[in-house]
C-alpha cells in the first residue's frame, strides 16, 4: 500500500521566479488598478492575504448602492478550486453535506463540509460547471483535504485562486446592467443558475447567486480578462447607478440576509485551537443541508450520532433585539442572569428598521427556550460605558426578504 | 564569620533568577562564580578588540514573561530584537524563507508545493495545540507519582483533568505526540523534504537526538514554548548579546541587595549530620551558609561538589545515570563585512534570522549518525545568524559577528578526548559548509572562536557541554527530572537545592528553573511568595 | 459440473447460515473465528491462500526440505489462547524442557549462552556479569508483569466508555505499580519510555549480552537500541510466555504451521467453516453497516458481522474502501508506519553447521549474530535510508534438528530472521536482493566458517516478497510498527482502536490491532472477547 500524495510542486524555474512575493506582503487582486482608482478612503484590510478595500468613498452610500442601485464588489480573494474527473461527482458527495447528484450542470448550491467528528471545515459555494466539472468556493484554504478525500476516486483537485477573477454585481438593476452590458441571454437565469458568455474571446461564468440576499449576479473569468469585464460593467452601469464597494456594505447586507460567516459566526474545525470550539452544522444554522440519505459522506456518521445522543450543545439563531443599539459581540442572557451565548454580528438595518443580530446559543436556549432572552450592550460613549440589557427575540432568517431576489424575469429596474 | 541564609553556586541565568527571588523574599543571599564574570552560558564575551560574542547561547526566546516583570529587567537594561525571518538555503541554488506574515510564510511555501502550502495552518493548529497543554507546566512543580502527599496527589488531579479536558480524540493526538519522532510528525503534513528539515530543526537543537529519533516532536515544543513580547514561538537576539540578560540579572539582584563573588570556585559543599553548611572555595576559604543552591547540573553538583558518603546510593546510582550529553559545538567569528549570500535576494529579511544549510531530514539523520559513531558530523547541522544585522553595538561600524551553533559534536572524539588539532578540523567543516553559500566568506574572518563540548565543559562547566544540563527524553522530564523522587528542587541533603537546567522543566534560557526552585525553597520557609508572578493563563 | 461451480453452490447455501465472516485464515482470524463459534456462533473463515496460517506456516523450500515461513520460533502464544481453545486437546504440548537456548554469536570472545526461559542462567560471562544480568533480568520480567495484563485487555478508552471490569482492571495495574514499592516504581516509570542501549549501559558490562539483549528489543521493529523507547520492545517480548514460563522460546515440531494446525483444528471442532482460496475483493457495507463480502470470482456471502485478520491498511482501504470512511481516518490509516524492515533467509544445507563454542544443544537454540550494541545501532543506521547494511544482524535457528522430518537424512535446514531490511530499498530489491545476500553470507560465514558451500538452495524474503507472498502490505510481521505511538488506542489508529471500526458490524482482529504481532493469538483473543460483548449490549 502505497500513501497517496499528490505531487503539486511547481518547477525549478516557476519557484526561482516566484521569490520576491515578499517584496508584497498583501497581493494585488486582478482588479486592483480599478479599485484603487476609485479608492478614496484608503481604508484597505487584509482578506485572505490580498489587500481588499473595508470602504472605498462612503460606507453608508455604498451600502444603498447594493439596496438601491447596483454595486460591485471584488471577490477575487475567495479560494477557489477546480474538481474535474468522472468521480467529481461522487468525491464531492462523499466531501459535502448536500446531495451533489442533485445538483445539475449549470447550478449552484451553498453548501458545507465536516471533518470526521462532523465538524463543520467550511462553508461555500459548488457551481456545476458540466456532468464532471465543479467549482468550489470558499473562505479558508482545503486542498490538503481535498486531495486527501480524493483517494479513491478519479479526480483531480486544482487550487486556481490567483487565476481566477471574481465579481459580484448585487442590487436591483444588477440584471439590467448585465443586460446593457451585452450579455444576451443572462434573463434567462433563474436564482442559483449559472452559465458562460463570451468576454473578449475567453467566457465569463455569470451565476445568479450572491451575499446580499438581493437581486445578484457573481462573475468569474481568467485573471487577464478582468479589467476588462470591469469596464464593460462599469460603462454599461453608468446610467443605472453601479458603484464600486469596500466589505463593511457588503457586511451590513449579508447581515440583513441573514448569512453568515466563517471564522466571524462560527469557527472552522482546523483553525479551533481550542477544540470545543468547533461546531457541527446543525449547531450553525446549516442543519438543512444535511442529507443522511444520500450515503456516506464525511462527518456523517458523528452528525447522525449526534442527533440520535442529543449531543447538540449549540445553535445559531438570529435575533431581533429592541432598540437601535448595536449588539455587536454582546453576551446573550436568558432571565437577565443566566449566560447562554454571545452575538457574533449585529448592526441596525436599514431596511427591515429592525435592530438585528446573529447569535450563538448553548441549547436548549434558542432552541425550546426561547423567551426572556436578554443581551447585554456595552456601548461606548465619549469614554463611557453606557450598559444596558436589552430584551432580545429569536426571529427567522433572512431578517429581510426580498423578492425581486427571486423574480423570473428578473426586474428591469 | 557570616552565616549567610543562602549560597548560590554558579552565576548562570537560572542561578541568578533563583537568587533573585531569595534576595527579595528578604534573604541575604551570596552567588558565588568560579569565572571573573557572570552570565554561566549566557554571556557576551570581548574575545578579540571591539567585538561582543554571544559565545555560548546566541538567541532569546524561551526567557519566562512573567520572570522578565518580576525582576524588572526591563529596567535593567534588557531590549530583546526580534528576529525578521530565517531561511534553509538549498543545495539547488534556492532557498526556503520563513516569513513572520502569515500569508508570505504561505506563498513561500507555495513556490515547492501548494500542497504544503494550504496544509501550514493545520500544522500550526496541530503543534498549537500541543503547546497550549503543556506550557502551563513550565511553572510548576512536577509532582511525585509516588507520593500520597496531598499536594502531589492534588498536581496529578490537575494534569489528568487537563488532559482529559482535551477530549477524546486530542487526547489521542497527544498520546501519539509524544513519542513520535519529528519526522515522523511531519510526514503526517507535508510532503515537501526542505520544508519539513526547516520544521525538523526545533526537533534536535540541543539534544543527542536525530529527526528520526521518537520524542523529537516533543523536544520541538521545548522550543516552541517561548514568547517574545507576548508573540509567542517568536526568537530574538538580546542587545548587546546573550550576556545582556545576565548583566540585567545580575544588577537587578544587586539593586536589591545581593552580594555577588566572582573567581570564586567552589571546591566542596559542606555537609554535617545530613545537613548544609556551606560551602568550600577551591583556595580553602570557606563560606557558612544556612541553604546552598547549586546551579550546577545535576552530576557536577552531586558527584563532584558533595561527597559520596553523604548521599544514599539509589540517589547516586541515579544522578550517575543521568544521561548529560554533549551533541553541540560552536563556532564564534568576527567579520570583516557582511557576508553574501548569492541566493537570497539582498532586500530579503532572512538574513536578520537564523540561516541554515541542511535542507533534508536524511541530511540531519546523517549528521546523527556520525555522532552516535563519535565522531563530528561531516556534513553539520548550522544553526547561524549574523545579530548585528540588528545590533550594532556589538561589534565595530560595518563589521559584523556571526554565531554559528554547530549539531553534532560528540564529547570525545572516537572515545578519546579532544585535541586541538580535532578542534579545528571540525572547524574547517563548518567553515567550508558556509563558504560553498558564501563565495569569499573565508577572506571576511578576522577572528574566530571554536567551542566544542570540551570548551564548554572548561569554561561554562557544563559536563559534556551538553546546553540543557542534560538530554531531554521522556526518562529526564518532568517528575524524572534530573532523578525520579528528587524532582522538587530538593535534594537528600537538608538545605541543598538544585535550581539549573537539569531540573524541571529543562534547558534553554528560560529560567524556569530557577524560579520554581526559588518557589519551593521559600515554601520549606515558610515565607511568603507574593513577589513571585504565577505563570501566565493560558485560556 | 466444474468444481468452482460446486463450490459456488455450497457457498450459496453458506450464504444465510452465517452469523460472520473471518477474513483470514491467520493464526489471530482462526483464533477469533474459534473463539466465536464456541460462543454459539455459526463462523465462516476465509482465506485467499490455498493453506491456513497466513505467516505462520510451514512451507517447502526445497526437495524435501520443509521450513516455518515468517515466524520460525514460538515465544509468545498466550495462554489464555491455549485454555479456551484447549490446543493441547489439538496436538500442541509444550514441556518446559522444549524450552530453547538463546546463543550470542562472537568472533572474538566466544559465544555466550543465555539458558533456560530467557537467561535464568548465564553461561560464557564472568561471574559478576552473571549477577549483574540477573537482577536486570528480575527487574525486566518484574516490570514486563506489570504490563504483561494489557496484552489480554482491549486498550483503555478514551471516550469513557469502559466495563466495571475494565476499570477495575485498570485499577489493577495501579495497585500492581504501588505494590512493586516507591523506589521501584519510580524506576518503572523512569525506564518505561527509555532506549534499551542506556539501561543496558547503566547495569551489564558485556557486549555480547547486551548485543543479544539489544537486538530482541528491536526486533521486527524500526528502531535502534539507541532509538527512545527501544526498550519496549524488550518487555513486549517478556510479556510473552510458553508453557507458563515468561520469555521462553521453543522451535515448535513440524515447523509453525503445526501451532496454525492445531488452531485450525480447534476452530474446525468448534464448528468454524474453513474455507481456502477465498481471496476477498471487497467488504460490502450498506448504510454505513458491514454486510458481508465479495470475494475475487465475484460470490458474495452475506453475514451480520464481518472480522478482518488482514491488516488495516488492506481492511479499510482496500476492502472497505474510502468511499465509505472519513478522510480524517483514511488519512490516519494511510499514516500507520507499516513498512517492514526484517527479512527471511531460508537455507537448505547439507550438513549441520558449526558454529564455534557452541554445542549441541546451543545448535537446537536461537543463534544470534548481534555481538554490540553498537553494531546493532550500526546496522539500524543505513536502514533509515533505505540501504541495508553490510554486517547484517539476525537471528538463527536449526529447525530441523527439533523435528528431522524437515530436512532429509543428514542435511539441515537453516531459518533465520535478518534485522534492518528496509521495504524501500533505494536501489531496488531487484539488484539489491543478491548483494544483502551476500552480507549476510558473509556474517554467517564468520561465524561457522565454509557454511557458504553447504547451501544447496537459498531463499531470501525482503519485505517486498513478504508482502506479496503473504498479502501483508510494507511486509510488516506486526501489520504496522510496533512502536510507542502505534500502541494500544493508537493502535492501528485512533478511530479503530478498540477492534470495532467506523463500520458497524465490521471489527479487526489481526496483528494490526493492539497488542500486536507474534504468533500470540491476542489480537484475536481480545476481538472475539469484545464482539461479544458488544452483541452483548446491542
Amino acid at each position: 500500500m502505497t500513501k497517496t500524495a499528490k505531487k503539486t510542486s511547481s518547477p525549478y524555474a516557476g519557484r526561482i521566479a516566484a521569490r520576491g512575493h515578499f517584496r508584497t506582503l498583501r497581493l494585488d487582486t486582478p482588479f486592483q488598478p480599478r479599485i484603487d482608482a476609485l479608492m478614496k478612503q484608503n481604508d484597505w484590510y487584509s482578506w485572505a492575504g490580498y489587500r481588499a478595500p473595508a470602504s472605498l468613498w462612503d460606507e453608508e452610500l455604498e451600502y444603498f448602492a447594493i439596496r438601491s442601485q447596483a454595486a460591485l464588489f471584488d471577490i477575487s480573494p475567495m479560494v477557489k478550486y477546480l474538481i474535474q474527473g468522472s468521480d467529481a461527482e461522487a468525491f464531492l458527495n462523499r466531501v459535502t453535506l448536500r446531495d451533489v447528484s442533485k445538483l445539475r450542470p449549470g447550478r449552484v448550491h451553498y453548501t458545507a463540509w465536516c471533518d470526521d467528528e462532523g465538524h463543520v471545515l467550511d462553508d461555500g459555494t459548488l457551481f456545476r460547471l458540466t456532468d464532471d466539472a465543479f467549482r468550489l468556493c470558499c473562505q479558508e484554504r482545503h486542498l490538503p483535504w481535498l486531495l486527501d478525500s480524493a483517494i479513491g476516486y478519479d479526480v483531480s483537485v486544482v487550487e486556481e485562486t490567483e487565476e481566477i477573477a471574481g465579481l459580484a454585481l448585487q442590487g436591483p438593476t444588477s440584471f439590467a446592467v448585465l443586460r446593457d452590458a451585452g450579455f444576451e441571454g443572462v434573463e434567462h437565469l433563474k436564482i442559483f443558475d449559472l452559465a458562460g458568455f463570451d468576454h473578449q474571446g475567453g467566457t465569463v461564468t455569470i451565476s445568479r447567486t450572491g451575499f446580499t440576499g438581493d437581486l445578484g449576479y457573481e462573475l468569474f473569468v481568467p485573471a487577464n480578462l478582468a479589467l476588462s469585464l470591469w469596464d464593460r460593467l462599469m460603462e454599461a452601469g453608468q446610467m443605472r447607478g453601479i458603484r464600486a464597494i469596500g466589505y463593511t456594505a457588503l457586511n451590513r447586507a449579508r447581515l440583513e440576509a441573514g448569512l453568515i460567516v466563517a471564522n466571524a459566526d462560527f469557527t472552522t474545525a482546523e483553525h479551533a485551537l481550542r477544540a470545543n470550539r468547533a461546531r457541527m452544522p446543525d449547531e450553525i444554522g446549516l442543519g438543512f443541508m444535511v442529507d443522511l440519505k444520500k450515503g456516506h459522506f464525511n462527518g456523517s456518521r458523528a452528525i447522525e450520532a449526534a442527533r440520535k445522543t442529543r449531543k447538540l450543545g449549540h445553535i445559531l439563531v438570529g435575533l431581533e433585539i429592541e432598540g437601535n443599539i448595536p449588539a455587536e459581540h454582546a453576551i446573550v442572557y436568558h432571565n437577565k442572569k443566566k449566560e447562554v451565548g454571545l452575538v457574533s454580528a449585529a448592526g441596525w438595518s436599514p431596511l427591515a428598521k429592525r435592530n438585528i443580530a446573529i447569535a450563538s446559543l448553548s441549547r436548549p436556549y434558542g432552541d425550546t427556550v426561547n423567551d426572556d432572552l436578554w443581551v447585554e450592550i456595552y456601548a461606548l460613549r465619549e469614554l463611557k460605558y453606557e450598559k444596558m440589557m436589552k430584551r432580545a427575540k429569536v426571529v427567522e432568517r433572512p431578517f429581510v426578504k426580498l423578492p425581486r431576489r427571486m423574480a423570473n424575469p428578473p426586474a428591469d429596474f | 564569620m557570616k552565616t549567610w541564609d543562602a549560597i548560590v553556586i554558579g552565576g548562570g541565568h537560572n542561578g541568578l533568577v533563583n537568587a533573585c527571588y531569595l534576595q527579595r523574599a528578604g534573604l541575604d543571599v551570596l552567588v558565588v562564580e568560579k569565572n571573573d564574570w557572570v552570565g554561566g552560558a549566557a554571556v557576551s564575551r570581548s574575545l578579540t578588540p571591539g567585538f561582543l560574542y554571544s559565545n555560548c547561547s546566541y538567541v532569546c526566546s524561551l526567557f519566562r514573561p512573567e520572570i522578565m516583570r518580576d525582576l524588572e529587567l526591563p529596567r535593567f537594561g534588557l531590549q530583546v530584537i526580534a528576529y525578521e525571518g530565517g531561511a534553509v538555503f538549498t543545495r539547488d541554488g534556492d532557498y526556503l524563507a520563513n516569513y513572520r506574515d502569515h500569508d508570505a510564510h504561505r506563498r513561500e511555501f507555495a513556490r515547492f508545493s501548494k500542497r504544503d502550502a494550504e496544509a501550514y495552518d493545520r500544522y500550526a493548529r496541530d503543534v498549537t495545540r500541543q503547546c497550549r497543554f503543556i506550557q502551563p507546566l513550565l511553572m510548576r512543580t512536577a509532582p511525585d507519582p509516588t507520593s500520597l502527599k496531598p499536594r502531589d496527589v492534588g498536581e496529578l488531579m490537575y494534569l489528568a483533568k487537563k488532559f482529559h479536558d482535551l477530549g477524546p480524540s486530542q487526547m489521542a493526538e497527544t498520546l501519539r505526540f509524544w513519542t513520535m519522532s519529528i519526522s515522523e510528525f511531519l510526514d503526517e503534513y507535508f510532503e515537501t523534504d526542505v520544508i519539513k528539515a526547516n520544521f525538523s530543526i526545533s526537533g534536535i537543537i540541543g539534544t543527542a537526538l536525530g529527526p528520526m529519533s521518537p520524542g523529537t516532536a516533543y523536544v520541538l515544543l521545548h522550543h516552541y514554548m517561548g514568547e517574545v513580547d507576548g508573540s509567542v514561538g517568536a526568537w530574538g537576539y538580546a542587545r548587546g548579546g546573550m550576556g545582556a540578560i545576565t548583566k540585567a540579572l545580575s544588577e537587578s539582584f544587586q539593586a536589591s541587595g545581593g552580594t555577588i563573588r566572582i573567581g570564586a570556585e567552589v571546591d566542596k559543599v559542606l555537609v554535617k549530620d545530613g545537613r548544609t553548611t556551606g560551602i568550600v572555595l577551591a583556595n580553602g576559604e570557606e563560606i557558612r551558609g544556612k541553604l546552598v543552591i547549586s546551579n550546577a547540573d545535576v552530576k557536577r553538583t552531586f558527584l563532584k561538589l558533595v561527597e559520596e558518603k553523604e548521599l544514599p546510593d539509589v540517589f547516586l546510582r541515579r544522578v550517575k545515570n543521568f544521561k548529560i550529553r554533549g551533541s553541540s559545538g560552536k563556532v564564534n567569528i568576527a567579520l570583516d563585512s557582511l557576508p553574501e549570500f548569492p541566493a537570497l535576494p539582498k532586500d530579503a529579511p532572512s538574513i536578520r534570522g537564523d540561516l541554515h544549510f541542511t535542507d533534508s531530514v536524511e541530511r540531519m539523520e546523517r549528521a546523527y549518525d556520525d555522532w552516535k559513531a563519535g565522531r563530528w558530523s561531516a556534513d553539520p547541522f548550522l544553526d547561524m545568524m549574523i545579530p548585528t544585522t540588528l545590533d550594532p553595538t556589538m561589534t565595530p561600524p560595518g563589521k559584523h559577528f556571526m554565531s554559528c551553533f554547530v549539531q553534532y559534536c560528540p564529547p570525545k572524539v572516537e572515545g578519546r578526548d579532544w585535541t586541538d588539532a580535532d578542534r579545528d578540523a571540525f572547524a574547517e567543516t563548518v567553515i567550508s559548509q558556509i563558504a560553498d553559500y558564501s563565495p569569499g566568506f573565508r577572506d571576511r574572518i578576522i577572528h574566530m572562536e571554536v567551542r566544542t563540548p570540551r570548551e564548554l565543559e572548561a569554561e561554562v562547566g557544563l559536563t559534556e557541554g551538553n546546553i540543557f544540563q542534560g538530554e531531554l527524553t521522556f526518562d529526564q522530564l518532568l517528575f524524572n527530572r534530573p532523578v525520579p523522587g528528587y524532582a522538587q528542587y530538593r535534594s537528600p541533603i537538608g538545605g541543598l537545592y538544585i535550581c539549573g537546567s537539569s531540573t524541571h522543566p529543562g534547558g534553554g534560557v528560560m529560567g524556569a528553573p530557577g524560579r520554581n526552585a526559588a518557589a519551593e525553597i521559600l515554601r520549606d520557609l515558610s515565607k511568603p511568595t507574593r513577589h513571585m508572578s504565577p505563570a501566565h493563563d493560558v485560556i | 459440473m466444474t468444481s468452482s461451480d460446486a463450490q459456488q453452490q455450497v457457498a450459496s447455501r453458506w450464504t444465510a447460515r452465517h452469523d460472520v465472516i473471518v477474513i483470514g485464515g491467520g493464526h489471530n482470524g482462526l483464533v477469533c473465528a474459534a473463539l466465536l463459534a464456541k460462543s454459539g456462533r455459526k463462523v465462516l473463515v476465509l482465506e485467499a491462500a490455498s493453506e491456513f496460517g497466513g505467516g505462520a506456516r510451514t512451507e517447502e523450500l526445497a526437495p524435501g526440505f520443509r521450513v516455518s515461513s515468517v515466524a520460525h520460533l514460538l515465544n509468545r502464544l498466550h495462554p489464555d489462547v491455549v485454555k479456551e481453545l484447549d490446543l493441547e486437546k489439538h496436538g500442541l504440548k509444550f514441556a518446559p524442557a522444549d524450552a530453547v537456548p538463546s546463543v550470542s554469536l562472537s568472533a572474538k570472545d566466544g559465544p555466550l549462552t543465555l539458558t533456560g526461559a530467557y537467561g535464568e542462567g548465564l553461561v560464557g560471562a564472568s561471574s559478576a556479569e552473571a549477577a549483574a544480568w540477573k537482577d536486570l533480568r528480575a527487574q525486566l520480567f518484574r516490570y514486563a508483569g506489570i504490563l504483561k495484563p494489557f496484552l489480554s485487555r482491549r486498550p483503555p478508552d478514551l471516550r469513557g466508555k469502559m466495563s466495571i471490569t475494565e476499570t477495575l482492571a485498570l485499577g489493577q495495574t495501579v495497585l500492581a505499580l504501588k505494590k512493586l514499592g516507591k523506589e521501584d516504581m519510580r524506576d518503572f516509570l523512569r525506564v518505561i519510555l527509555m532506549n534499551v542501549a542506556d539501561l543496558l549501559d547503566e547495569q551489564l558490562t558485556d557486549n555480547r549480552l547486551k548485543g543479544l539483549l539489544a537486538f530482541d528489543a528491536v526486533l521486527g521493529s524500526h528502531l535502534g537500541p539507541r532509538s527512545p523507547t527501544s526498550l519496549l520492545g524488550l518487555y513486549y517480548r517478556f510479556a510473552g510466555e510458553i508453557g507458563g514460563a515468561p520469555g521462553s522460546q521453543l522451535v515448535p515440531k513440524g515447523g509453525m504451521g503445526s501451532v496454525v494446525a492445531a488452531i485450525a483444528d480447534a476452530a474446525s471442532k468448534a464448528g468454524v467453516v474453513l474455507r481456502t482460496d477465498a481471496p476477498i475483493i471487497k467488504i460490502l457495507v450498506e448504510n454505513g453497516r458491514a454486510t458481508g463480502v465479495v470475494l475475487e470470482n465475484g460470490e458474495e456471502i452475506a453475514a451480520t458481522t464481518v472480522v478482518s485478520a488482514a491488516d488495516p491498511s488492506t481492511t479499510f482501504l482496500d476492502l472497505v474502501g474510502p468511499r465509505e470512511l472519513d478522510t480524517g481516518f483514511v488519512r490516519k490509516i494511510s499514516n500507520i508506519r507499516n513498512h517492514g524492515d526484517a527479512a527471511k533467509l531460508h537455507l537448505a544445507l547439507d550438513r549441520l553447521p558449526e558454529f564455534a563454542g557452541v554445542d549441541a544443544v546451543g545448535l537446537k537454540g536461537r543463534l544470534v549474530i548481534a555481538p554490540s550494541t553498537d553494531h546493532v545501532e550500526r546496522a539500524f543506521n543505513p536502514s533509515k535510508y533505505g540501504e541495508f547494511s553490510a554486517e547484517p544482524v539476525l537471528e538463527i535457528t536449526l529447525p530441523s534438528l527439533a523435528d528431522p522430518s524437515l530436512a532429509p537424512d543428514g542435511a539441515c535446514v537453516l531459518s533465520a530472521v535478518v534485522q534492518y531490511a528496509p521495504y524501500r530499498l533505494r536501489e531496488g530489491w531487484e539488484s539489491g536482493k543478491p548483494k544483502f545476500l551476500k552480507a549476510i553470507m558473509g556474517a554467517l560465514e564468520k561465524h561457522s566458517p565454509g557454511i557458504g558451500k553447504t547451501v544447496r538452495h537459498a531463499e531470501l524474503l525482503t519485505p517486498a516478497d513478504i508482502e506479496a507472498r503473504y498479502r501483508m502490505p510494507g511486509g510488516h510481521w506486526h501489520h504496522g510498527e510496533l512502536q510507542a505511538d502505534q500502541m494500544l488506542m493508537s493502535r492501528p489508529a485512533f478511530g479503530a482502536e478498540g477492534y470495532s471500526t467506523p463500520i458497524d458490524g465490521l471489527y479487526l482482529c489481526g496483528a494490526g490491532s493492539h497488542p500486536g504481532g507474534g504468533v500470540s493469538g491476542a489480537p484475536g483473543l481480545n476481538a472475539a472477547r469484545r464482539i461479544i460483548a458488544m452483541e452483548r449490549q446491542s
